[in-house]
């Protein structure tokens, strides 16, 4: 046991070699401590970790680390997001050294979407550090056990660091490069951005094997069921960076009136499917946006049930 | 052909509506006109190639002036004609001092 | 160039409300240059306050004076013998401008008529672009001359980030991601490697956020 990083769940099951499956939660636009709880509960059990998301799409909400620390009390493991957007490195690290006190384990290191298209564009944003140099910082801290000038840390804390990757945003040859760059900066986990073009996908993870960085940190595959057509065409559109292919839009318009939802399910069991034996994939990161309550029926329907216990 | 045109519409002759300047159509109103107009060559018939776009522009410019000083943008206008068309000018000269005519007085001069 | 706006109108007249002998004070730096607030610039504001004064009939006294530069304390004091005739001092300079005479004539109301945007210069006619944020310590030697400091959204040394889509920007698509760019010419060039070196947070302390800067250079200083 001594050789784990942070001794989290989502370690141990990535170390033992199962097929990880994390899923996502927004914490309340308010402190209802209630609604989130009702949100983490279905969750239980039913997933290895549960990303707390940080202010996503730039809009205010509960802390992540606020969130994350009940999500621990509610018995789920959290996945601590931080973005880069709102904290400097004063705040980064003090708050990466809070987290760890309140016994989180698992952090993802995020750039954060601009506050432009958030609920506070008139907001000065921070970009002290990036999400490269964030993760850097995270593995500076616990395995150097020194904050970001060399001081030494008075029990440095013990993450299991995590980064995004977005196959699908531009220019497509170097995101692999960029992937490459997040593990050798310190990785030791990658969800990626929701996946909807599979051939692509499968070209970039080919390339991430051939490099052999499957090697080198576990890369989990980021699935995201379709609820409408409407969401299809937003994300298709308006979401930059999203990869969503004409022929799953027109996959989900043709299930018909009261089916969509269900296609968008079978589309992403589908991908399950393939992702359990695809060189390279070491889990599935299931953002089921607002969907918690559906995610007990896709974990049993994708068989990734029950959970190892690690 | 002398056509007939308001009598109180004050000519200015310039090599190319591109010559004129925002501060020309600024200093007109402020000097006191009620209302002041370029006529340019009809667009994609610049001798100059662009001098009649340009004066648009300009024209543009002041009519937002105007706006933002809560003064009516119609008192200043682009045209376009040719330099062949003598009805047509006769006929805007006409259009224009009823324009204003409808505005009544510039503010300007209260 | 420093590049800027002229303020709206209405924000400028209401700076100007009470006052009734007005000095627009322009400079031939670069608010000339990008046609902001150079002689001509000058020139058009004072005929639109003329025009707003006696649009609510008031008889106001507008002149205008064009300095070399607002940012030499010898061309601020060209004013010296004028400033007295005059209840507002109207800066159409960079942010620079107003504060110098500001500091040169403490006695005078001095006002901004522009809003100071950035440091650019001009992409096409009538169009300014930013390029640098005077962040005090240049990068751009490491990416091939473009600055993702000033130019990126996010500032991000490591980019480009997972918004960036088609070669513009999370943000709009008005806006050209610096970091496509960047790592265009790179791959272009066979100089990709130089992106997958790990590039260290910034020491920010010559920036702005080390506090009001200040350069001396020694050999000059009398």
């Amino acid at each position: 046991m001594s050789e784990l990083k942070s001794g989290s769940n989502l370690e141990k099951v990535l170390k033992a070699g199962h097929f990880a499956f994390t899923g996502e939660c927004g914490p309340p636009k308010g402190a209802n401590v209630e609604h989130l709880k009702e949100k983490i509960a279905p969750l239980k059990g039913m997933v290895d970790a549960v990303n707390v998301t940080d202010n996503q799409t730039a809009v205010v909400r509960m802390s992540s680390w606020a969130a994350s620390t009940i999500m621990c009390q509610e018995g789920v493991e959290p996945n601590f997001q931080m973005v880069c957007r709102d904290r400097n490195r004063l705040a980064i690290q003090s708050d990466i050294l809070g987290v760890y006190a309140m016994g989180i384990r698992n952090m993802l290191c995020l750039s954060g979407d601009h506050q432009r298209f958030g609920n506070h564009p008139q907001s000065k944003n921070v970009y002290d550090i990036d999400s490269m140099q964030l993760i850097a910082l995270v593995k500076q801290m616990r395995d150097e056990g020194t904050f970001m000038n060399g001081e030494a840390i008075d029990v440095p804390p013990r993450l299991f660091i995590g980064a995004a990757s977005n196959p699908f945003a531009d220019p497509f040859e170097f995101r692999v490069y960029r992937l490459a760059k997040k593990i050798e900066a310190g990785a030791d986990f990658i969800q990626t951005q929701c996946i909807y073009n599979m051939e692509k996908f499968r070209q970039f993870i080919k390339r991430a094997v051939d490099m052999g960085l499957h090697e080198k940190c576990y890369i989990l595959a980021g699935v995201t069921p379709m609820k409408s057509v409407g969401m299809a065409t937003y994300m298709a559109k308006q979401v930059p960076g999203m990869d969503v292919p004409d022929s799953l839009i027109q996959r989900l318009r043709g299930a018909g009136k009261g089916k969509v939802a269900e296609e968008g399910i079978q589309f992403a069991l589908e991908q399950i499917e393939e992702f359990k034996d695809m060189e390279g994939v070491a889990g599935v990161h299931l953002m089921a946006i607002e969907w918690e309550h559906r995610v007990p029926e896709i974990a049993e329907r994708a068989g990734v049930l029950p959970r190892p216990v690690v | 052909m002398r056509l007939p045109y308001p009598s109180n519409v004050k000519i200015i002759q310039v090599p190319c509506s591109g010559r004129v300047d925002i501060l020309h159509l600024l200093r007109a109103i402020e000097d006191g006109a009620d209302g002041v107009y370029v006529a340019g060559c009809l667009e994609g018939e610049c001798h100059y190639i662009s001098g009649n776009l340009k004066a648009k522009k300009r024209v543009q410019y002041v009519k937002k002036v105007l706006e933002e000083l809560d003064l009516e943008p119609e008192r200043v206008e682009m045209f376009n004609l040719s330099a062949g068309e003598g009805p047509r000018f006769a006929q805007i000269a006409r259009e224009m001092v009823e324009r204003i005519k409808g505005l009544g007085p510039s503010p300007v001069n209260a | 160039m420093i590049v800027a706006d002229r303020k709206p109108l209405k924000e400028i007249l209401e700076m100007l409300k009470g006052y009734n002998r007005i000095l627009v004070v322009g400079c031939k730096g670069c608010v000339s240059v990008c046609n902001v607030g150079g002689s001509k610039e000058v020139g058009i504001l004072a005929s639109i306050l003329k025009i707003a004064g006696k649009k609510n009939g008031l008889n106001l006294k507008v002149d205008e004076k064009t300095l070399e530069r607002q940012c030499d304390p010898e061309y601020v004091d060209l004013l010296k013998d004028m400033v007295d005739d005059y209840d507002v001092i109207l800066s159409m300079a960079c942010g620079v401008g107003p504060q110098f005479l500001s500091e040169r004539y403490p006695e005078s109301r001095c006002l901004p008529a522009v809003n100071t945007t950035f440091f650019g210069g001009a992409v096409q006619h009538g169009v300014w672009s930013e390029r640098c944020a005077g962040c005090g310590t240049c990068v751009i030697h490491f990416f091939d001359g473009m600055c993702p400091i000033a130019r990126c959204s996010k500032s991000l040394l490591n980019g480009p980030c997972g918004g960036s889509a088609d070669g513009k920007c999370e943000i709009s698509k008005d806006v050209d991601c610096i970091w496509d760019m960047i790592v265009r010419k790179k791959m272009e060039q066979g100089r990709l490697d130089d992106l997958l070196k790990f590039m260290p947070a910034k020491d920010w302390t010559t920036a702005r956020d080390g506090g009001p800067r200040k350069s001396v250079r020694e050999e000059l200083v009398q």
